[in-house]
């Protein structure tokens, strides 16, 4: 599964994904990534699925006694509205994957034409740009992400808008430091003396190049995002309480708590902390694959 | 009585791709007061084999089997407080890169007080400091730059710095690790003087680990010659100089330029050292050998005795 | 380039950035939902009660003097006024700051100690479980959201165990009066501090009770990162030459790891505590929130269940212009600390 871009006028090529044999052989970054990716992949398609395998409508109550702990018939117990736990654990973790997904898609929309041309063309775009974003990211992500979920209110988008405000400049950053390195190259220059037009040499010999690092960038996005969406449903800036959602069953499942529920807050809990994790895993293994950092 | 014993020694060291044999079954001893030349090419693990003497052998590399045997004090199996007392006292060890083995936050005294309280704490700052500057003045340093940090010496002075801390102690065994390699050649004519001078006055032991076999021809009283972890000859010097008997030897001694004779055609050893990872059968030079035959591919040779030295070598094994 | 022409070239960007900063909420409030004066209410309300409910707190002005009364009210340390009784939002910040304060700097000492710990023992037995474990171990605890591992803490050291309180910062007639010296008193707000200067060790160690376990949670989901930086930092320290040749001095291998080894760790561990510092913020505002525990990050989340747009604004602003100020700090110290800058 190895793709290799081989362009007629500047051959690059980039191995964009090792082929998965390969990655077991990379050692234990290779492993993380394989593990992580296998987390997700998991999980993601236990979302998917979750309408055909969920044995009651996560939404439904009262399908079951109050506050249950988990036995045979709710292997997950139940929730203070009689819902079944594990129907919502099968199906809560749709509202985080789109958030995830949504937010990284704005972030790759907005980040990387932004980083690319920024510092590319240097200068004052450049020294703007790099204000901007950096005012950005030295402020405490959440905070910024509550302000704008706040004023934007509730929602998937809205909450991937704040999400993605706070993360762009992270790519940012990526892109503008890989560019910046990439721009001195010999190979660049050889090719703008050639007569390449500067978005030639930015998008065939410079994007290819930085495709890595944004990949890296944008699982650990992934992973970011799912705790932020989190956060910003535990504050109260959610989605409304209907749809199955393991950050509002973390929420609401702290309530519960002091009468011995744990299961309520437990399972979800679970859940996000395995998705964060497993993106987290894939993230360093990426960074750790495409910048190596200890030659042993 | 040797003073060190090296008996089979296999050093190995474990990478994801492989496990490769830094040191293959190596026998060494050294006898009191005597000096050894260890020469080689970078990584056919004459350093290596340095360090597993103090047991320094940096992960991922480890002693796998063999004996070495300091005095009473079996290296390798002792306990970690043990090999750490014979560390600085019973042996000394000078590095190759004065300049990246001291430590540059701190002051050439500092070094000497610490290590002399580390290993005689009942010595006072002033008696530790003045060690120091004794050490420093027979060195030819003057005693009040003791003061000094190290980024304060040339590479000269350093390295004799480095010398001196390594004597300070009075240990039994001094090992010099490529002691002149980064010094221009002027200072390294000193250091080796030096070494020379100290070797005489002090009765040292001493092994000199470096790829530059003029130096050992005048301060070794036998030469080891390694190749990719294992000894290929070992003799007197004036045997090994004159009558080299390894082919890897002999082309060594050929690649040395001379002055002295005109119009020579510079000499170099075809191919590369082995990839360790997959080491050719039989014995290792074989693919370099110019006397190379049937036997070298198929059979590894061992170590005999011929003519007063000890060769590894199929032309000298008339079996 | 000289330390003082640095602390001034930095000084300098930093304003910029604070200006922007201001902007950008000032348009996250103001402009982005259109009217914030309307969204606070969820009834209808009569357009005379609006305009005179935006008149007193400013919001009936063009957005432009709007920009400006903000400007210039922030300078004079005027944050706003609440919408729910048009108190000064600066009150309810100065008086909850000490206790996120104190939470954070109880919080970095955890996160920091934690990690470096674990970072030494990680790099000093490279490539075994220990070592696997301990990274395992970093990435799982910034993967847990902070408030879930409170929530767990709580579960089972206050509710289980009874050792340690579930919530709040103290209980009443504990709160440590600080420093009286005849009739002057003051106190830091800081209640570790001000017990020991009031000198009653009973109040330390309620404080210190009720601080705990808000400080390991957000602590702990931090170190991660410390945990990573230690470790490569040690790793490539423990390789160089003159960490070998110390130990072939003999020297005792603590004396090697944490004397010489670990000095070269110190600066980057410094640096990277100041990066942390808006990640402590936001995360505090979680931990707060779990423990009840009364500081700026409560009062944040307080605010937006009243749709307290311009409390909101208000505390939002005070963390930017916070987090400028200590990152500028720390850049000057870590300037003085570096001779490559300073000299």
């Amino acid at each position: 599964m190895s793709m290799k871009k081989e362009k007629p006028q500047g051959r690059i090529l980039v191995q964009l994904f090792p082929s998965l044999a390969n990655l077991a052989s990379r050692g234990l970054a290779g492993w993380a990534i394989l593990i992580g990716a296998a987390i997700v992949a998991v999980m993601a398609v236990m979302t998917v699925v979750a309408p055909w395998i969920s044995p009651y409508n996560p939404i439904a109550i009262n399908v079951g006694p109050i506050l249950s702990p988990p036995s045979a018939e709710f292997p997950l117990g139940t929730n203070h509205l009689g819902q079944d736990m594990l129907s919502r654990v099968y199906s809560g973790g749709a509202i985080m994957f789109q958030v995830a997904v949504l937010s990284v898609i704005v972030c790759l929309v907005v980040g990387v034409p932004i980083g690319l041309f920024a510092s590319y063309l240097g200068g004052y775009t450049d020294k703007v740009a790099s204000l901007v974003m950096d005012s950005i990211y030295a402020f405490p992500g959440l905070v910024l992400a509550i302000a704008i979920a706040a004023m934007l209110g509730p929602g998937v988008v809205n909450m991937a808008l704040s999400i993605a405000v706070v993360y762009v400049p992270s790519y940012f950053r990526i892109i503008r430091s890989q560019v910046l390195t990439i721009k001195e190259l010999p190979y660049v220059e050889a090719a703008s003396m050639m007569g390449a037009k500067s978005r030639t040499t930015l998008f065939r010999y410079i994007l290819p190049n930085v495709i890595p690092s944004i990949v890296a960038v944008a699982t650990i996005n992934f992973a970011d995002a799912v705790l932020t969406s989190a956060g910003l449903t535990f504050v109260g800036l959610g989605l409304p309480v209907s749809t199955p959602d393991w950050g509002w069953d973390l929420t609401y499942g702290r309530r519960l708590l002091p009468s011995g529920a744990w299961w309520v807050i437990a399972f979800p809990g679970l859940m996000v902390v395995l998705l964060a994790l497993g993106f987290t895993m894939m993230g360093e293994g990426l960074s750790e694959l495409f910048n190596p950092r200890l030659q042993k | 009585m040797a003073l060190l014993d090296i008996e089979s020694l296999v050093v190995e060291y474990h990478t994801l791709r492989a496990s490769v044999k830094a040191v293959d079954r190596v026998s060494l001893a050294m006898e009191k007061g005597h000096t050894l030349g260890l020469v080689g090419e970078s990584g056919c693990g004459k350093s290596t084999l340095g360090l597993s003497t103090v047991r320094l052998v940096p992960p991922p590399g480890k002693i796998a089997s063999g004996h070495i045997v300091l005095g009473e004090t079996d290296i390798i199996n002792c306990s970690d407080e043990e090999i750490r007392k014979v560390r600085g006292k019973r042996v000394g060890y000078i590095f190759q890169d004065p300049m990246t083995s001291l430590n540059p936050v701190k002051r050439i005294g500092a070094h000497f007080v610490e290590m002399i309280h580390t290993h005689e704490p009942e010595v006072s700052d002033q008696d530790a400091l003045k060690r120091g500057k004794d050490v420093l003045e027979r060195l030819g340093i003057l005693p009040e730059r003791i003061d000094d940090f190290p980024h304060q010496f040339s590479g000269g002075m350093r390295q004799r710095v480095m010398i001196g801390l390594a004597l300070a102690l009075g240990p039994d065994l001094l090992i010099a690790d490529e002691p002149t390699t980064s010094l221009d050649v002027i200072v390294e004519a000193q250091i080796i003087e030096l070494l020379k001078e100290l070797k005489e006055s002090l009765k040292l032991t001493l092994i000199l680990i470096t790829h530059n076999i003029g130096i050992v021809a005048e301060t070794a009283d036998r030469v080891a010659v390694m190749y990719a972890g294992r000894l290929a000859e070992l003799g007197q010097t004036d045997d090994l100089f004159e009558k080299p008997m390894h082919p890897y030897t002999q082309a060594l001694l050929k690649s040395v330029p001379n002055i002295t004779k005109k119009g020579q055609v510079l000499s170099w050893i075809p191919g590369a050292p082995p990839d360790l990872a997959e080491p050719p059968p039989g014995c290792l030079y074989h693919p370099r050998c110019p006397h190379a035959f049937d036997r070298c591919k198929k059979e590894e040779p061992l170590l005999i005795k011929h003519n007063g030295s000890q060769v590894a070598c199929h032309l000298y094994d008339k079996r | 380039m000289s330390l003082r022409s640095y602390v001034i070239a930095r000084i300098l960007l930093t304003i910029p950035m604070i200006m922007l900063l201001l902007t950008f909420v000032f348009l996250v409030v103001r402009v982005l939902p259109g009217d914030p004066a309307s969204l606070h209410f969820e009834k209808q309300v009569s357009p005379e009660m609006l305009l005179d409910f935006k008149r007193r707190l400013g919001l009936d002005k063009p957005l432009i003097v709007q920009y400006f009364e903000y400007l210039a009210g922030l300078l004079r340390g005027d944050f706003g006024k609440s919408m729910q009784d048009f108190s000064p939002v600066s009150q309810q910040i100065f008086s909850a700051f000490p206790a996120t304060l104190e939470l954070a700097i109880f919080s970095s000492i955890i996160m920091v100690l934690v990690g470096v710990v674990l970072g030494v023992q990680a790099s000093r037995s490279y490539n075994s479980v220990r070592d696997h474990s301990i990274r395992v171990f970093g990435i799982t605890s910034y993967a847990i959201p902070v408030f879930f591992l409170g929530e767990v803490l709580i579960m089972i050291f206050a509710i289980y165990f009874h050792l340690f309180p579930a919530g709040d910062r103290i209980y009443p007639g504990m709160a440590p009066t600080g420093l009286t010296i005849g009739g002057l008193h003051w106190s830091s707000g800081l209640y570790v501090l001000d017990s020991i200067l009031e000198g009653n060790p009973t109040k330390l160690g309620v404080s210190l009770r009720y601080l705990f376990l808000p400080s390991l949670t957000l602590g702990t989901v931090l170190c991660g990162i410390f945990i990573r930086l230690t470790r490569g930092n040690m790793l490539e320290t423990l390789q160089l030459d003159f960490v070998t040749a110390a130990r072939a001095r003999g020297l005792k291998e603590r004396t090697v790891v944490y004397g010489y080894a670990l000095r070269n760790a110190f600066l980057p561990i410094l640096t990277m505590m100041g990066l942390q510092f808006a990640a402590l913020l936001a995360g505090a505002v979680l931990t707060e929130t779990t423990f009840s525990w009364p500081g700026l990050g409560r009062y944040l989340v307080d605010r937006i269940s009243f749709r307290d747009y311009t409390a909101i604004q208000g505390v939002v602003v005070f963390f930017g212009i916070l987090v400028a100020m200590v990152s500028l700090a720390v850049d000057i110290i870590y300037a003085y600390l570096d001779p490559r800058i300073r000299f």
